[in-house]
């Protein structure tokens, strides 16, 4: 057992950290909020650069070969600096299934494209039930001529208007379960037939709403086998939650290093507020959340990157940092008094990205259940 | 015992809440929301003013209503399950115009009670500013004597209106060499006076409320000045007795429940309405016992006073639980609307108009304005349990 | 509106806690945890001199007539003073049900002697399910020569050791739905083929398994009406509940008082722990969380005094106090640390209490399932 990072990955996320301190300031992520693209394509390109969406692409698709959790490492960095853009849906979403399903055509074609930084993919999974489960895929995909033609509605697609793929996740068959009949399509994002729409929401997310209206896909462009796509996607759900609470984790890390320092520094009935009490208790609260979600983090990380069995790690790991990023969020809003309530104040950022993450990939609840089916219940 | 209100008084919360009925009606609400106004209505206001129950709880000789506390209870109960703006008139009503009726000069009150009855100026409150919070006796705003003059210098912030406002009532520094309390003066001054600059503080859901007001230079003529140089913090202390139930926190949830209870009957998922998953129906029959006890603390107070007893704690425990209560509320809600939770207001996918979200966001405020939680708490313990204080470094 | 007591009531309370400060003080109490019958003769004759056991019941069957609010107050007291004994089984339990089904005749012979404290009555209601439910009832009685014969197991069923008569509610048919077919009888706890088994809880009280075994009663033992005795449980157990959550709120408010006498004397670190504020915000938690137990309570039993309906509000005290008055003795135990933790202190006689209340009439979970029964979900 090592419960160390090497120091290839310390460095790692020193470079990260430093980068993204310097080119990615609070600033920016405020106009980005406001933005329509929602993303800065100069800084999307220097991040290519330095290699970040190829971070865990093989080296024969120009990618770096590193590992799950060296990338683990950089989507920490990223939440902890609330790095608005395509990167997660690109990498996660998109290249992963790729990795995964494609076919060695595909992988040649797309994965250099995406290590390059030339290419923006997102997945359509969920619809207006709402729901990360295959019950929830009513679009369908039907057979014609020499492809196949969607209709449906997907909701809540991150970045969208900007994607040029989108892995459309369909329906192509009534099976016998509802995960039987599943396929995955590449669908060219401007493809005709297809409207996006972005939905307003408190963390300014971009995510949309798709609208498939006969849109043909050319056969080749399937995913993975027909009808056989849902393996594909539950492994890549896993993966996304887990991505996710790296993410979190980062930012968590972020509201308790900005209320730490606000504790020491802001004096009130002549002292620093940090020096009473209850001010103490909380942060110290704060601290175990975030130490405490670190280790479950990392563990069930470690897991999906050896291809582990890890439902029920991700499961808890999701469940936990869920809750830990609210709290630790808006126990930091608290302690900031006021000018934390305000748009202008940095925690304010926090406590909205931990309230869209909450949800993303399943909420607490939808976790809990699946932690009490793997504990035998 | 007895719980009920009495038949005169149900008559007038039926005649209030018809009122409220045709008046706060959705369509209301959304002109407000897209005017950037949620919590503030001149308009509101002065149909109060017509209806003779803005200051329905100043003695009649201010031309008040000279209502019973029962009343009052009612009154701001439906106000606040209807969530209709107040932001108009509170400050006017409840702050500067008790404080003149006590401590104001018979010229001062004829000049601004009358225009603060019918519902025509809008105050706003100077007090904290950026090392003043919960500390508040500790501001730093100074006042200069100056021939008939005060200049004042010095910043505000948190002044909730003040883009919006006709007057504002202000504390500021007198005298720095005396003892903290005892320095400090209460000043009334005209918000177009030169020198004022306001600048906006934009809060978590992008709107503009609160600001920072600068005071370079203000020149206030010494009879602005209420009740004794010097004296301004004792004044700011005054409160009539009004009924500090707290009790449009608790009305306000329940109709958010209610909002919420139609949802989950309205709306399938997973096939089946969200109403008969035992996870919604227990976090919303958790926040219906929640919202239940938080009345009865609020009615305790309004009785305490309607006895013409003084609440030590028990206004403190009410503003503890109801701004507590309601961040619970929110993340419950949130967390029932599922994924379609954070959609603002003009996605055709957001429910209840975004309200829920809004309420999230807008609940971090609560604990921390008005007195922290950790204020309210502190209160509890040393006045309500005659705990010992924190001894001072 | 009138959130106060009256006067009468005032000093009911003040008798109340006087006679129980000097009549059971909590050697007594620690004492009949360990007795086999859990009362003493003396102390339940003095009650019944003072009035108490007939408190409720009309004045024609030799009661004094009040009310049920009054009845609250009483209990609080006894929950202050962790009075053991058979007080709630006769009284609420008992008494109650033969006021809401007895016959004339019924309550002529039974209430006066349970005013006069000649009588001890217990309520067999739940069974080895656990549950408060109607279709929980399976101990059945059958008609058989003109009487009776009930066969099966009752568990949970307070002070039938020490119990003249068990009012059992047994199934007489199986009907269209589960409320229907359920009878009550008046069975004598002596009489033959019944085994009355105290078991061992962590309060001491004396909760018992009894077992009836062919037992016959006469039909004339019945209460009420045959096949409709759900409907008096019912009301029976709304009354039970508030009761119960009176008892309870009296414990919090003494755990609370207990706890804040503690915190004002005990010195560490050269002052009052009271003084830290830590310890003061567990207070104020602690006040709010029995005040609003205390007027929750209150508004229920105020609604029952006035025969209003009360099933959102009896419901809603139970899920509230159940929870109330856990958290107010964690709390409390923490304040006093170690010493709390003692087989001798009086700290766990109020824990073990709340713990031994919360699932009885039904837990929070229950509760709150009949509050969103009642908002219409």
């Amino acid at each position: 057992m090592n419960l160390d990072f090497s120091e290839e990955q310390e460095m790692l996320r020193t470079t990260t950290r430093d980068f993204l301190t310097k080119e990615c300031p609070k600033t920016l992520v405020r106009e980005l909020e406001e933005d329509e693209k929602g993303y800065s394509p100069d800084l999307w390109k220097e991040m290519a650069e330095l290699g970040w969406m190829g971070l865990v692409l093989p080296e024969e698709y120009d990618g770096m070969g590193m590992g799950f959790m060296d990338l683990i490492i950089l989507l920490e960095e990223m939440g902890r600096n609330i790095l608005p853009g395509p990167f997660f849906c690109t990498v996660i979403l998109g290249s992963l299934p790729i990795l995964e399903a494609g076919s060695e055509e595909q992988k040649k074609e797309l994965l250099p494209k995406i290590s390059a930084g030339e290419l923006i993919l997102t997945l359509a999974l969920t619809e207006p039930s709402a729901r990360y489960d295959a019950t929830g895929v009513a679009t369908r995909a039907v057979a014609q001529d020499d492809g196949f033609v969607i209709n449906g509605t997907k909701l809540f697609v991150e970045n969208a208007h900007i994607a040029d793929y989108i892995i459309c996740v369909t329906r192509t068959k009534e099976g016998a379960s509802p995960e039987d009949g599943i396929t995955l399509f590449l669908v060219d994002a401007k493809s005709p037939g297809i409207r996006c729409e972005v939905m307003p929401t408190m963390g300014a997310d971009k995510l949309c709403e798709v609208v498939f209206a006969d849109v043909k896909v050319p056969k080749k462009n399937m995913l993975g086998e027909l009808d056989k796509g849902w393996p594909v996607v539950q492994r890549n759900m896993e993966q996304a939650a887990i991505a996710k609470c790296a993410e979190m984790i980062g930012g968590a890390q972020a509201a308790l290093d900005m209320t730490l320092a606000y504790a020491k520094e802001r004096v009130q009935y002549g002292r620093p507020i940090g020096s009473f009490q209850v001010i103490q208790h909380y942060c110290a609260n704060m601290w175990i959340s975030v130490e405490t979600g670190k280790n479950i983090l990392y563990q069930a990380a470690w897991k999906v990157g050896e291809g582990l069995p890890a439902t029920k790690e991700v499961a808890v790991a999701k469940g936990y940092i869920n809750e830990a990023y609210k709290f630790v969020s808006e126990r930091g809003v608290q302690c900031h008094g006021a000018i934390g309530t305000t748009r202008d104040h940095d925690i304010g950022l926090y406590y909205r990205r931990a309230k869209a993450a909450e949800l993303a990939f399943g909420d607490t609840d939808f976790q809990r259940e699946l932690v009490a089916q793997q504990i035998g219940l | 015992m007895d719980f009920s209100f009495t038949e005169e008084e149900e008559r007038f919360r039926a005649e209030v809440r018809a009122f409220l009925d045709q008046e706060v009606t959705e369509e209301f609400h959304q002109e407000l929301e897209e005017r950037g106004e949620t919590e503030f209505s001149r308009e509101f206001t002065k149909k109060l003013a017509q209806k003779g129950w803005l200051a329905m709880a100043w003695p009649k000789e201010y031309g008040g209503g000279g209502a019973t506390m029962m009343e009052q209870l009612i009154f701001s109960e439906e106000i606040g399950y209807h969530h209709a703006p107040t932001g108009g008139h509170r400050q006017g009503i409840n702050l500067i115009g008790p404080c003149l009726i006590v401590h104001g000069t018979e010229e001062q009150k004829r000049e601004y009670l009358p225009a603060i009855t019918a519902g025509e100026v809008v105050w706003c409150q100077g007090f904290s500013e950026p090392n003043a919070g919960s500390d508040l006796a500790s501001l730093q705003c100074r006042a200069v004597e100056d021939g008939d003059y005060y200049v004042i210098d010095g910043q505000k912030t948190w002044t909730t209106n003040a883009h919006r406002a006709d007057w504002c009532h202000l504390l500021a520094r007198t005298d720095p060499d005396a003892p903290r309390h005892r320095g400090i003066s209460y000043f009334l001054i005209d918000m177009k006076s030169p020198g004022i600059s306001v600048r906006p503080l934009i809060n978590m859901l992008a709107s503009h409320d609160f600001n920072e007001v600068f005071l370079d230079g203000v020149r206030v003529p010494k009879e602005n000045i209420l009740g004794e140089k010097n004296r301004g913090w004792y004044v700011s202390q005054t409160t009539l007795s009004f009924e500090r139930s707290g009790i449009a926190i608790p009305a306000g949830a329940k109709r958010n429940l209610e909002l919420l209870v139609e949802y989950a009957k309205e709306t399938k998922r997973n096939g089946a309405p969200l109403a008969q998953d035992p996870i919604v129906r227990h976090k919303l029959a958790e926040m219906a016992v929640d919202i239940e006890v938080n009345r009865m603390i609020a009615y305790r107070v309004a009785w305490m006073q309607h006895q013409g007893l003084i609440p030590v704690y028990e206004a403190s425990m009410s503003k503890l639980f109801g701004t507590e209560l309601i961040k619970r509320l929110g993340d419950i809600g949130m967390q029932i609307l599922g994924l379609f939770g954070p959609l603002e207001r003009g996605s055709r996918w957001a429910p209840l108009r975004g309200r829920i979200a809004r309420a999230c966001q807008f609940s971090l405020g609560g604990t921390i304005a008005m007195g922290s939680s950790e204020i309210m708490k502190n209160i509890i313990a040393t006045r309500g349990l005659e705990l010992p204080r924190e001894p001072r470094p | 509106m009138d959130l106060g007591f009256s006067e009468e009531q005032e000093m009911l309370r003040t008798t109340a806690r006087d006679f129980l400060d000097n009549e059971c003080p909590k050697s007594l109490v620690k004492e009949m945890a360990e007795d086999e019958k859990g009362y003493t003769t003396e102390l339940w004759k003095e009650m019944a001199e003072l009035g108490w056991m007939g408190l409720t019941i009309p004045e024609e069957y030799d009661g004094m007539g009040m009310t049920f609010l009054d009845l609250v107050i009483l209990l609080e007291e006894m929950g202050r003073a962790c009075l053991p004994g058979p007080f709630f089984s006769t009284v609420v339990l008992g008494g109650y049900t033969i006021l809401e089904a007895g016959s004339e005749e019924q309550k002529k012979e039974l209430l006066p002697k349970i005013s006069a404290g000649d009588l001890i009555l217990t309520l067999a209601l739940t069974e080895p399910s656990g549950s408060y439910e109607p279709d929980a009832i399976t101990v059945k009685a059958t008609p058989k020569n003109g009487e009776y014969v009930i066969s099966g197991t009752k568990l949970f069923v307070p002070d039938a050791n020490v119990a003249d008569y068990l009012i059992c509610v047994a199934r007489t048919k199986e009907g269209a739905s589960p409320e229907d077919g359920i009878t009550l009888f008046l069975v004598d706890a002596k009489g033959p083929g019944i085994t009355t088994t105290l078991l061992k809880t962590i309060a001491g009280d004396k909760q018992c398994e009894v077992v009836f075994e062919d037992v016959k009663v006469p039909k004339g033992n019945i209460l009420g009406e045959l096949d409709k005795g759900w409907g008096v449980v019912e009301k029976v157990l709304a009354k039970a509940t508030v009761a119960l959550c009176a008892q309870m709120v009296g414990g919090a408010q003494a755990a609370l008082e207990m706890s804040v006498n503690y915190a004002k004397e005990r010195v560490q670190f050269g002052r009052p722990i009271g003084s830290f504020q830590a310890i003061q915000h567990y207070c104020a938690n602690m006040l709010t969380d029995v005040d609003g137990s205390k007027f929750i309570t209150y508004e229920a039993a105020w609604k029952i005094s006035e025969g209003l309906p009360a099933t959102m509000e009896v419901s809603m005290a139970k899920a509230w106090v159940s929870e109330a008055y856990r958290r107010v003795t964690l709390l409390g135990h923490q304040i006093h640390g170690g010493i709390g933790f003692c087989m001798d202190h009086d700290m766990p006689l109020y824990f073990k209490r709340s713990k031994a209340a919360e699932p009885t009439f039904g837990d929070a979970d229950f509760h709150r399932e009949m509050v969103a029964k009642q908002l219409g979900l």
